[in-house]
């Protein structure tokens, strides 16, 4: 019996027997999220976010930003504009409704994408070692020398201002914190004994990587995911918020808090509003990233 | 015994409380002891025995608390006193020291400051005579140059080094009782002599009775004047030392005894104690060591027994010394090896 | 220990040649000529050409990172293509602005973070405590140009107790400061109580009580000493992210400092002037992290328990 046989015998074992490793994870995950209560709360405080920034748009009855009115523009909150209206008379309840989504896709967008390429340098990094890894965390190192927005900030200086550029900055700005904790685990992970038993059995550096390495790096991968998407919006409401993001007349919430700021002594509540949202936003990464650290990795408790 | 008697204890109960439910550590533990005298609790990891000593001084961490029975010091019953009656006694009157000598002195403070801090709080001694008698301590203990020990930070120093600074520290208000958790386990076995030896020495300088806790019966036997063996939370047997070496009647003593080498027997005779201690919240119902007892009967199962006197210098918890036993009348416990 | 410093400043020389490379790219990277930013789109080509010529933008690119490098070294970072003044001369006044406005910040956040963290981890469960750390899980959520400007709102314009804009005098000063340290006090606190929370459970800990030391003796001096040694390290990184956190506050309040400057010049396309100032931040927070690095080390080094 040669090692290829050996392999394909031993999947196929293994499939009867228990889940593959990434089902066992997700299970194990779901188990340990559930025991955790902040976790659930910011879990749910999410999920109803999502569905707000969803199903939302379809509920209000202007329209976001063709809606002008001028008879009624800086009014505070009343029965007819819950938030007040802007200085075109728009209502900011529903800018900040059809605002969520774009925010929120935002932090999505760009922690998922940054996400990506930060774990694959970091497994790569990590998996590889030497010379690679040396110079891979050097470039990281580079990245991590700019605190918060300044590295999205040097980078729109390049690409200009922007809604995609910003999310292609805050992804920038999201690959080393990623590559870093991921070459953390990979390390740890490649040399545990069944992996290089694995090797032995002649399965492929791929194969490893995604079918045992990667199942095995989720969790921190998904709790700083988590922890990311705040830091994400957070940067790129700020950016929108100095004018070098989503441009006028976008209800991205850090844009509407711009404009607001215009008005500040006259209608207070349009600043008041978007920042709010991007709070609870926040809020609720913050709280399901805390949880779920405490939840995954009880070592990182108490 | 006509001696003064300066540690009493009387039905010692001491619990864990975790949601609800109550986990017993310490289930009913007495004992005496005579001025001067040492006595060894004896028992492996989960005995209680540890938990016994954290009661005296009451440096229980929460959610342990002492729930019932009395600790008689001298006149005082330190279950009752007051936060600060207890406070006067630690490291004056009675005094402790730990296992881990690597992690029971603070990293931040020098040798130095953490001594004189004793002595200030009980004696209101000022830096500078604060470090003279320092010193004096440290020497007490055997530290070679203890002038420039003194101004160390404990990562400076050898665990072995460490334990006897914990000591001198210890020592510093000459208290009339010092309770020593597991002084040498963490030692490497040469050190570990050394240390008890000290313990020894001082306490005959100073008359100064000693709780030696351990789970080495070679320590017992160095150290100790009486010994209570603890399994489960309770008391098994207690007697004085020869006794407990002579004639052990406790199935667990015996096998503690068995458990240690000896030069005068086969090591292929060696054995331990087959079984895991129980763990607190799941306790046997009957006798707690029947589990693992080579003689256990139904009886032994079904029914805890009691601690009996069975003979002058000795107390058991079997049922093996009682009228009731219902196993093999001509049981031997103790093999015919131990005669020494 | 001596070792270790030299160690870590030799580590820092490749990632300050990063950093100089990626700002030095800032410019090369953008679309558009410079030369053409500097003397406007419809500028006559031979003035254009003198530009290049005086820049040096037809030197090959290697020697332009050079020449590039050398003025940074000696901080001079050439002239402002908006202002035409040397960078330098318009850069340090900011910078001190900005400096300030960190340190002040960071000294309220170590100032609120530690007392609410010593507060929290000494009452554990009670009512203080978890109203702290609510607090704390707000502070740490509330993106700190919306603070400011609900501070401004609240305290300039409805109760016009503090000004709404500017930096020097010390009624300027409160409000940006809250805003900027805000977030600081929040992960401070935060950390200060779990740090404690750890201590209190060391072998140490026991050792003080079974002296006979008070709870106050044994929290205040005993476990507090080792439970900032952790908290070192977050505020060196607090640091750091005020630094760069206040580009927005500076905006909400129109504080002339290096964060504002940065904002203008970008929307001006006056790269030299962002460069500088982006160099000299990042430079800043790389030192900082050095510094805490080794004062963690130093700190440590007593701690190393084994």
């Amino acid at each position: 019996m040669n090692a290829e046989q050996a392999n394909n015998q031993s999947t196929e074992q293994k499939k009867k027997k228990v889940d593959s490793p990434f089902k066992r994870s997700a299970k194990d995950f779901y188990k340990k999220l559930k025991k955790n209560k902040s976790a659930l709360i910011g879990g749910y405080l999410i999920i109803a976010l999502i569905i707000i920034a969803i199903v939302g748009p379809f509920f209000t009855v202007y329209d976001p930003v063709h809606d002008t009115d001028y008879m009624v523009k800086l009014q505070g909150p009343s029965a007819e504009h819950w938030f007040g209206t802007d200085h075109h008379g728009r209502d900011v309840f529903t800018r900040v409704i059809h605002g969520l989504g774009i925010t929120l896709g935002i932090g999505f967008f760009a922690t998922i994408l940054g996400g990506i390429v930060g774990v694959l340098v970091g497994i790569i990094s990590g998996y590889y070692g030497g010379r690679v890894d040396s110079i891979i965390m050097r470039l990281m190192d580079v990245l991590l020398a700019f605190p918060g927005i300044l590295l999205a900030l040097a980078l729109i200086s390049i690409l200009g201002a922007s809604l995609q550029n910003v999310v292609i900055a805050v992804s920038i700005f999201a690959i080393p914190t990623f590559a870093r904790i991921v070459r953390g685990s990979t390390l740890a992970t490649k040399n545990l004994e069944y992996i290089d038993a694995m090797r032995a059995l002649g399965a492929s550096d791929a194969r490893i990587i995604f079918k045992h390495i990667f199942p095995n790096i989720l969790s921190p991968i998904i709790v700083q995911a988590s922890l990311f998407v705040a830091t994400a919006i957070l940067s790129a409401s700020g950016l929108s918020f100095l004018g070098l993001g989503a441009q006028p007349p976008s209800p991205e919430l850090g844009a509407i808090l711009s404009n607001g700021r215009d008005f500040m002594w006259d209608a207070g509540h349009i600043a008041l509003f978007p920042g709010l949202g991007i709070m609870i936003i926040l809020l609720a990464f913050n709280v399901f990233g805390d949880g779920l650290r405490d939840a995954l990795d009880p070592k990182m408790k108490k | 015994m006509s001696e003064e008697i300066i540690l009493d204890i009387k039905d010692l109960r001491t619990s864990f409380f975790t949601e609800d439910v109550e986990v017993k550590a310490v289930d009913g533990v007495s004992f005496k002891l005579p001025k001067g005298k040492t006595i060894g609790i004896v028992g492996e990891s989960g005995s209680g025995k540890s938990i016994t000593a954290l009661s005296i001084l009451r440096l229980l961490e929460h959610p342990g608390k002492i729930v019932g029975g009395e600790i008689n010091f001298k006149d005082k019953d330190l279950t009752k006193a007051s936060d600060r009656e207890i406070r006067d006694i630690r490291g004056n009157e009675i005094s402790m020291i730990f296992q881990e000598p690597m992690t029971s002195l603070n990293p931040v403070y020098t040798v130095g400051q953490q001594i004189r801090e004793t002595l200030k709080v009980h004696q209101g001694l000022g830096k500078e005579q604060g470090t003279k008698k320092g010193v004096e301590l440290l020497e007490l203990v055997g530290i070679p140059s203890p002038k420039k020990r003194i101004t160390q930070y404990p990562h400076e120093l050898s665990g072995g080094m460490r334990q006897r600074v914990m000591i001198a520290m210890a020592l510093a208000c000459n208290p009339e009782l010092l309770i020593a958790d597991e002084p040498t386990t963490a030692l490497d076995v040469t050190i570990q002599a050394q240390i008890l030896e000290i313990i020894n020495d001082l306490q005959d300088r100073f008359d100064m009775s000693v709780i030696m806790i351990t789970h080495d019966m070679g320590v017992v036997a160095e150290t100790c004047d009486y010994v209570a063996v603890m399994y489960g939370g309770k008391v098994v047997e207690y007697a004085d030392v020869k006794t407990i070496f002579k004639e052990p009647k406790h199935p667990y003593t015996v096998g503690l005894l068995n458990s240690i080498p000896r030069h005068d027997v086969d090591v292929d005779e060696l054995e331990p104690i087959r079984g895991n201690v129980p763990s607190p919240n799941d306790m046997p119902k009957g006798c707690r060591f029947a589990p693992r007892c080579p003689f256990a009967t139904d009886l032994c199962y079904e029914e805890l027994p009691s601690l009996d006197k069975v003979s002058d210098d000795n107390q058991v918890r079997c049922w093996i010394y009682s009228e009731r036993w219902d196993g093999d009348p001509e049981v031997k416990v103790n093999g015919p090896e131990r005669t020494s | 220990m001596f070792q270790f410093i030299v160690r870590r400043l030799l580590q820092l020389i490749p990632v300050l040649l990063g950093v100089t490379i990626l700002v030095f790219s800032l410019m090369h990277l953008s679309p558009g000529n410079p030369a053409h930013i500097i003397a406007g789109e419809s500028a006559p080509k031979d003035t254009v050409e003198q530009i290049e010529e005086r820049l040096g933008l037809n030197d090959p690119i290697l020697v332009q990172y050079g020449n590039f490098l050398k003025d940074v070294v000696t901080l001079d970072f050439g002239n402002s293509w908006r202002t035409s003044l040397p960078v330098s001369e318009e850069l340090w006044p900011k910078f001190w602005v900005t400096f300030e406005l960190s340190v002040y910040s960071t000294i309220f956040s170590i100032f609120l973070g530690l007392i609410a963290g010593i507060i929290s981890a000494v009452r554990q469960y009670s009512v203080a405590d978890v109203s702290i750390m609510l607090v704390a899980l707000f502070g740490l959520s509330m993106p700190n140009f919306w603070l400011g400007l609900m501070l401004m709102q609240w305290f300039s314009i409805n109760l016009g107790w503090l000004p709404a804009t500017g930096w020097g005098s010390a009624e300027q000063i409160v409000l940006p400061v809250i805003t900027l340290g805000t977030m600081g006090a929040a992960v401070i606190a935060r950390m200060t109580r779990s740090s404690m929370l750890d201590v209190v459970t060391q072998d140490y800990i026991r050792t003080a009580r079974a002296k006979g030391l008070s709870e106050r003796l044994v929290i205040y001096k005993h476990a507090l000493k080792n439970a900032l040694i952790p908290v070192v390290t977050v505020v060196g990184l607090q640091f750091g992210s005020l630094l760069a956190g206040a580009v927005l506050t500076e905006s909400v309040f129109a504080i002339n400092g290096m964060g504002k400057l940065i904002v203008d010049r970008i929307l001006a396309r006056d790269f030299p002037t962002v460069q500088a100032a982006v160099l000299v931040i990042a430079v800043i927070f790389v030192l900082v992290n050095l510094l805490v690095d080794i004062s963690y080390k130093f700190l440590n080094k007593r701690i190393d328990l084994d």
